[in-house]
């Protein structure tokens, strides 16, 4: 098997505010991320030779009509890519693939989701008829069961997953481009009505609308663009499917994400790193809600199973700590318009790698890392990039 | 010798107190409390707890009949029959039918039933008989009636209370009734129902039965019977020379409420948990007529597995707290509940794993698994399984009490389950206080109205917890 370890990188970013943005459509938040990033890169739209873009809901848009035609890039090569909450990552995937193929030279990977058009008390769904036996809950009722089972093993409580909504409300004070920018304590995490128990409205990331853009290409031809000199290099970039029923498995423990814990596996192989949390410098991983940081802090290795909630007690995963997680503020802060949660996140440690991030700027970063959990834990994605020297 | 093998009853959980039902309305009370179904139960879901109930210990390949009986079936044109059938696992070529429009279609299916053995059509016919009276709010109607349903398996084998003999009336009056465009329940001056309907048609019955049969009616252990008012029947024993104190069966009126088409069995199932080998029972509905059957039970109703019966889902139960509990769960205050889509195909198509709840054993690794998939969740074995039932029992391995698809107040709990063959499954809980879920809890399935997506009623199972 080959590896796409530095044989692709990052020509420039652009990202919309992300929020409950009623004025704008797709179209609009599609044609401000996506030039924000040509603008960024120093190309033009006719430059763009293949994209994809990542969205999860067909009322977004269906086809890669839905991107092509708002850019009016027609002709081109372009496709969507739907995989729960890694479609943003994914389409970045399929993106880096074509060029580190050699096929193509300078592509586009995006993603978009309008959410708030559809009026409904959290995720819409997104199937049809299914039968009675294939029901799957809400996206919340779906992470509580592990928070369930992690307080029965683990004798976490609803005060442990407080730290994570908590810390990023912090964090997201400082970011301009944040839904939420307001800090929140303890004590409001835990008065907070339940939406599915044991996780109330702060434990779960907000609905919101927004779009976040990527140009990729090789480094010979980043070298005349605009971020010559500090263009971003992608280390690895892997995805892991698992099972959309996780509860009809008979031995699943619901004290871990499978998929997370493999895509991770396959991406510090690729990027030949053996201890995370001291390698990795920053991260933006999938806090949908706020178990699931604390499990993915286990499942990409930045500590031992079972010991997330100490970890991040004790502070490590805070803006200045060991492996500092979601210092943008995470899903909590910017909301969870599926399809462009990836391209945020990548566009975020793109920034920090440069130094020139939005928000909370980490010290002097060098190998950065983002992760996507979607589904009913079904699907995982981890990148992780490298600076420019690196 | 044919007649009744086993026995059945279902009653739901939750009562509302007739007190709170006048103070609703600025009427008077009624004494005691009446039975509510949950706004996840229907006539149909009923019948499968009887059915369950009476089949305790029966291969239900044996079981080649089903009649249902009720005046409050769930579709005007779709078979009840059918879908009780398939659920409680009956074989292909088992005989099906609804026995509707009457108040004694329940004893009138009992007869068709026993017909059907003497002919050879069914070796052995499950009857069930299954009511939520539809009437009218703001009335001493609605405080009067209680939902729940029974079960008679008629066999010529093992047979516990032999049916003797029978007698039918036909009478054409209009007593209570419901045409098409009708909401409710409509009816006449009561009292021209009580005194031709029910007392002339039912003490003809009776009268005519035993002159039939040779009966001696003192010799009676137990008059089973319908009724309309509670004080009914004691009129009627006086006018057969009945004793109302030791040879009429209770009717639960304040414990439970009239039961309509379902009421004669519950009041004959009941009569059968207090039998003694040689007891003659006579049961008896009023309807259009009357229905009158005497039977007499032999030395196999002491051998009987026990059962909930009646008098064990009399002992189960849970106060409602408010009468706008109760609307809502009745639908007279309308929620915006949005049911999720779905499709007939997908329900025929998957007809064995939703309803008498077939899972996979996969014959390489041993495990059993749920729905029935191509190849194992374990050893990734493909095509190579054999088809198991599921149990009906497991534990909560983990839960969430979700408020995002509740459409009320309550959360709805969602558990993945342990099922004891080793399965998982993930089912929501009812009939249950939320805040009283926990992991290792005991639960058992339970079948009901999930949604009515799709335009038609999608039946499925929930869990509940283990009473007792």
């Amino acid at each position: 098997m080959g590896t796409l370890r530095d044989k692709v990188v990052i020509a420039g970013v652009g990202y919309t505010k992300f929020g409950e943005l009623w004025e704008k459509n797709q179209q609009d938040l599609l044609v401000e991320a996506v030039f924000e990033a040509l603008d960024d890169a120093g190309v033009e739209p006719k430059d763009i030779e293949a994209g994809w873009v990542g969205i999860q809901y067909p009322f977004t848009g269906v086809s890669a009509g839905a991107a092509v035609e708002p850019l009016k890039m027609y002709g081109i090569p372009f496709t969507r890519v739907e995989n729960f909450c890694a479609s943003g990552m994914d389409a970045f995937r399929n993106a880096c693939m074509a060029v580190a193929s050699g096929v193509y030279d300078l592509v586009l990977a995006c993603g978009v989701e309008k959410l708030m058009d559809q009026g409904s008390r959290g995720l819409p769904s997104t199937t049809g008829a299914m039968g009675v036996a294939f029901d799957r809950p809400s996206a919340p009722a779906m992470f509580a069961l592990a928070a369930s089972r992690c307080f029965e093993e683990h004798g976490w409580t609803k005060e442990t997953l407080a730290n994570v909504p908590v810390k990023n409300h912090e964090n997201g004070t400082h970011h301009p481009k944040a839904h939420f920018r307001k800090a929140i304590t303890i004590d409001d995490v835990l008065n907070a009505p339940i939406i599915s128990w044991p996780l109330g409205r702060y434990d779960c990331c907000a609905m919101s609308d927004g779009s976040a853009a990527l140009i990729i290409t090789t480094p010979e031809r980043a070298r005349s663009l605009k971020h010559k000199d500090d263009f971003v290099k992608v280390k690895a970039n892997e995805i892991s499917v698992y099972t959309l029923y996780p509860w009809l498995h008979p031995e699943y423990d619901f004290l871990g994400f499978p998929s997370t814990q493999q895509a991770a596996r396959s991406a510090y192989k690729q990027a030949g790193i053996k201890d995370p949390a001291k390698e990795i410098d920053v991260a933006e991983c999938h806090d949908c809600f706020s178990i699931t940081e604390i499990l993915n802090t286990e499942d990409l290795g930045f500590c031992k199973k079972g010991q997330g909630g100490d970890f991040i007690k004790e502070g490590n995963t805070k803006y200045g700590g060991l492996i500092p997680i979601n210092v943008s503020g995470g899903l909590k802060c910017f909301g969870h318009p599926i399809g462009a949660t990836g391209c945020r996140m990548l566009v975020e440690i793109s920034k920090q790698l440069q130094g020139r991030a939005d928000g909370l700027q980490v010290k002097d970063p060098k190998l950065a890392l983002a992760h996507n959990l979607g589904g009913a834990f079904t699907v995982a994605s981890v990148t992780i990039l490298g600076r420019n020297d690196t | 010798m044919i007649g009744v093998q086993a026995f059945g009853a279902y009653i739901p959980l939750y009562r509302l107190s007739r007190e709170l039902m006048g103070k609703a309305w600025g009427l008077p009370s009624g004494p005691g409390e009446r039975a509510v179904a949950n706004i996840d139960e229907d006539t149909v879901t009923m019948a499968v707890e009887a059915g369950l109930d009476c089949l305790k210990d029966i291969d239900p390949k044996t079981v080649d009949g089903l009649f249902f009986a009720s005046t409050s079936a769930p579709y005007k044109e779709k078979a009840a029959s059918t879908i009780i059938a398939t659920t409680l696992d009956l074989p292909r070529n088992a005989l099906t039918q609804d026995f509707t429009d009457s108040l004694r279609a329940g004893t009138t299916a009992i007869r068709a039933a026993s017909d059907a053995i003497v002919s050879g059509s069914a070796k052995r016919v499950l009857v069930v008989a299954s009511e939520i009276r539809i009437s009218e709010q703001e009335s001493m109607e609605e405080q009067s009636y209680g939902d729940a349903a029974a079960a008679v398996l008629l066999s010529s084998e093992d047979v516990a209370a032999e049916l003797k003999d029978f007698y039918s009336i036909q009478d054409e009056i209009v007593g209570t009734w419901r045409k098409d465009s009708d909401e409710y329940i409509m009816h006449f001056e009561d009292k021209v129902n009580v005194k031709y309907g029910y007392q002339a048609n039912v003490i003809e019955a009776i009268k005519g039965l035993a002159q039939k049969s040779g009966i001696e009616l003192k010799e009676i252990a137990r008059l089973a019977s319908s009724y309309i008012g509670p004080r009914d029947l004691a009129g009627v024993a006086k006018k057969t020379g009945l004793d109302p104190k030791s040879q009429v069966q209770d009717v639960f009126f304040a414990s439970l409420g009239n039961a309509g088409t379902a009421q004669p069995l519950i009041s004959f199932v009941a009569a059968l948990e207090d039998a003694s080998p040689g007891d003659d029972i006579m049961l008896v509905a009023h309807g259009d007529g009357a229905d009158a059957l005497i039977f007499t039970v032999t030395e196999k109703i002491k051998s009987l597995s026990p059962r909930l019966g009646v008098k064990g889902h009399l002992k189960r139960k849970r106060e409602l707290s408010s009468y706008e509990l109760y609307a809502r769960n009745r639908k007279i205050i309308m929620k915006n509940f949005k049911s999720p889509p779905a499709s007939p195909v997908i329900h025929w198509r998957e007809r064995q794993a939703e309803l008498p709840f077939y899972g996979l054993r996969c014959k390489n690794c041993g495990q059993v698994q749920y729905p029935m998939v191509r190849v194992c969740y374990v050893c990734h074995s493909k095509d190579n399984f054999e088809k198991v039932r599921l149990g009906t029992k497991g534990t909560i391995y983990t839960f969430t009490r979700d408020f995002i698809r509740s459409g009320g107040a309550e959360p709805v709990p969602w558990c993945v389950i342990h099922l004891e063959d080793g399965c998982r499954v993930f089912l929501t809980m009812t009939d249950c206080d939320p805040d009283e879920v926990k992991i290792n809890m005991p639960v058992e399935r339970t079948f009901r109205l999930v949604h009515q997506g799709g335009g038609f009623n999608n039946y499925y199972w929930k869990c509940r917890p283990v009473q007792g």
